[in-house]
């Protein structure tokens, strides 16, 4: 995420806010990137198979005239598929696209619900500035210069794009013969959830850290008497009591 | 010291209550995700929506204060950030949308902008005028409008529209005239971002080209069959050039004259407001694009078959921007 991203503070009717972070040049490169890539496949890919099937043999030639049944069934449903890529995708999708959707970054109003279908078309019918001279020329530098990088399409609309929120972990239940205050069960949980990925060492080192913070006179229990595998198991167990489960 | 224990315990007491209440949230943000991404009708749905969104909020409030750096207020500050998006959602339907649109907010759009409309429509006529004196005046200075295969055309006395369907269908040719069509109409809006001057020089370009190629196929008398072929799409053609063209201007006047409010917001205000005419625009450059493909070129329509289709068209065109068109049921 950009640093120097600010984000987007929407008032609410409940009085508190909703904190949005604004996606920076770099999301929205990464997602156009992804994006153009998909619709430029698509559309080949279309045009490929409908001159295949045209021609009836393994050639990709265009007629020398004319042809309506060419232009209906190849040349245009590709030539749809390129151009109307972003504005079919974005209303079906509720402002995201495949791209955005890899990038981590969605389409927003600046009351940070998802944009109608008038502020979506209007944000794709000025891509015509956006793209001006070569490679989103103008785009780029209106995204770069805007203190909330919009480019001129999202100007015209009221958009901007934002981050997706990553997925965090769901509070586990906090059971009521738990000895531990909610950030102490964070940090135990936290430790317990990793506890197969971290090293050996350094895990029972941290158990033994956070237990003497949060459990100091504890007793410990016996292990199984095989060294240090012995004494993790006998933290991680400690642990575990210490959330209740 | 025992103020100082007491309060402790306190904030202690409250943050456990707090965090009793995380099968609720996991719960609202399951129906939050769930609504977010599909349609429903049941009003307890919204309901439900409505009393998580507060218990939301209320829990949140309080997590920034008792837990401020804590992965329990990163889970709530995006549960409470999509119930708000999903509490948010305008209604996606299609159908309605436009309805909406054509009946009940192009009218006022086409009244609002009807400074505009005059002024691109005086401002294409005079273009037109000019081009038009301008060749007559200096034939040669075709050169500079038309294309070399067109003037060669002309000087032989015939239309470079004649014989067209010969060449190409006219399915093909009508589909490549309204997608061009469409195209410098939204190039037309877009470029009154050049605080008005790109769609200035648009419609001026037009105009100029207009009335030149007139001038010209006058001095070799084919004015009456140019005219025959523009009719049935012109009428309807050309206007929609200056309702387009129109769009553009008031987006280049909130740019230029934003008034109290600041530029940007001027600006996102005019674009979202003249664009619903490039939506009408659109639609009505279909049907143009489509009467140039079958009709224009087709010798068989005689002159006052296009004439009736052209203006009809055109007044199907005032209808739908005055609201006849599509009237609003009584009592709204």
């Amino acid at each position: 995420m950009s640093q120097s991203a600010p984000d987007l503070t929407v008032d609410s009717v409940t009085g508190i806010d909703v904190s949005l972070a604004v996606a920076g040049p770099g999301a929205r490169s990464y997602a156009f990137l992804i994006d153009w890539h998909i619709r430029l496949i698509l559309a080949f890919a279309w045009f490929a198979f409908g001159a295949l099937l045209f021609n009836g043999r393994m050639s990709l030639a265009v007629p020398a005239t004319p042809n309506s049944r060419w232009f209906v069934l190849v040349l245009l449903p590709a030539a749809a598929i390129y151009f109307l890529y972003h504005y079919v995708l974005e209303l079906a999708m509720h402002g995201r696209t495949p791209g955005k959707r890899a990038a981590g970054v969605h389409i927003v109003t600046r009351d940070g619900s998802a944009p109608g279908v008038g502020a979506l078309l209007t944000r794709n019918v000025f891509r015509l500035i956006d793209c001006l001279p070569i490679c989103y020329g103008v785009g780029l530098v209106a995204v770069a210069v805007t203190r909330e990088h919009l480019r001129i399409g999202d100007m015209a609309a009221g958009t901007l794009l934002v981050y997706e929120r990553a997925a965090a972990a769901p509070p586990a239940e906090f059971l009521n013969h738990a000895t531990l205050d909610a950030t102490g069960m964070e940090i135990v949980q936290e430790l317990l959830a990793r506890w197969g990925a971290l090293d050996p060492e350094a895990r029972v080192a941290l158990a033994r850290r956070v237990l003497s913070r949060y459990a100091p006179g504890e007793p410990g229990e016996a292990g199984d008497g095989t060294g240090a595998t012995g004494e993790g198991e006998t933290l991680r167990r400690r642990l575990e009591r210490l959330t209740g489960a | 010291m025992s103020v100082r224990g007491n309060g402790a315990a306190r904030e202690r007491a409250l943050t456990v209550s707090l965090m009793k209440r995380a099968a609720l949230w996991r719960d609202a943000d399951a129906r939050a995700r769930r609504l977010a991404h599909g349609r429903s009708d049941d009003a307890a749905d919204a309901t439900r929506m409505a009393d998580d969104y507060r218990l939301l909020a209320h829990d949140l409030a309080r997590v920034r204060t008792l837990l401020p750096d804590s992965r329990t207020r990163e889970y709530l500050e995006a549960a409470y950030a999509r119930a708000h998006a999903t509490l948010h959602h305008g209604a996606w339907r299609l159908g309605s949308a436009l309805l909406e649109l054509f009946r009940d907010e192009l009218p006022g759009v086409s009244a609002a902008l009807a400074p505009h409309i005059a002024w691109s429509t005086g401002i294409f006529v005079l273009t037109v005028a000019a081009g038009y004196a301008l060749v007559d005046r200096y034939p040669e200075l075709i050169a500079l409008f038309a294309s070399p295969d067109l003037i060669a055309s002309v000087e032989h006395g015939r239309l470079w529209t004649a014989g067209l369907l010969n060449v190409v269908p006219s399915s093909v040719l009508s589909v490549q005239i309204l997608a061009n069509n469409i195209v410098v109409s939204l190039i037309a809006y877009c470029a009154g971002f050049f605080f008005g001057l790109g769609t200035l020089y648009i419609l001026g370009l037009n105009g100029l080209m207009l009335g030149a190629v007139f001038a010209f196929v006058s001095r070799h008398g084919l004015a009456g069959q140019l005219a025959a072929f523009i009719v049935p799409h012109g009428c309807v053609e050309l206007s929609v050039m200056c309702l387009s063209g129109a769009a553009g201007a008031a987006v280049g006047e909130a740019l230029v004259r934003p008034g109290q409010a600041s530029r940007i917001e001027s600006f996102r205000v005019a674009a979202l407001s003249s664009g619903k005419l490039l939506a009408a625009c659109a639609v009505l450059l279909v049907g143009a694009g489509l009467i140039e493909g079958f009709v224009s070129p087709d010798p068989r329509f005689p002159l006052w078959s296009r004439i009736v289709i052209g203006v009809g068209y055109w007044a199907v065109m005032l209808a739908l921007l005055s609201g006849r068109l599509l009237p609003r049921p009584r009592g709204r």
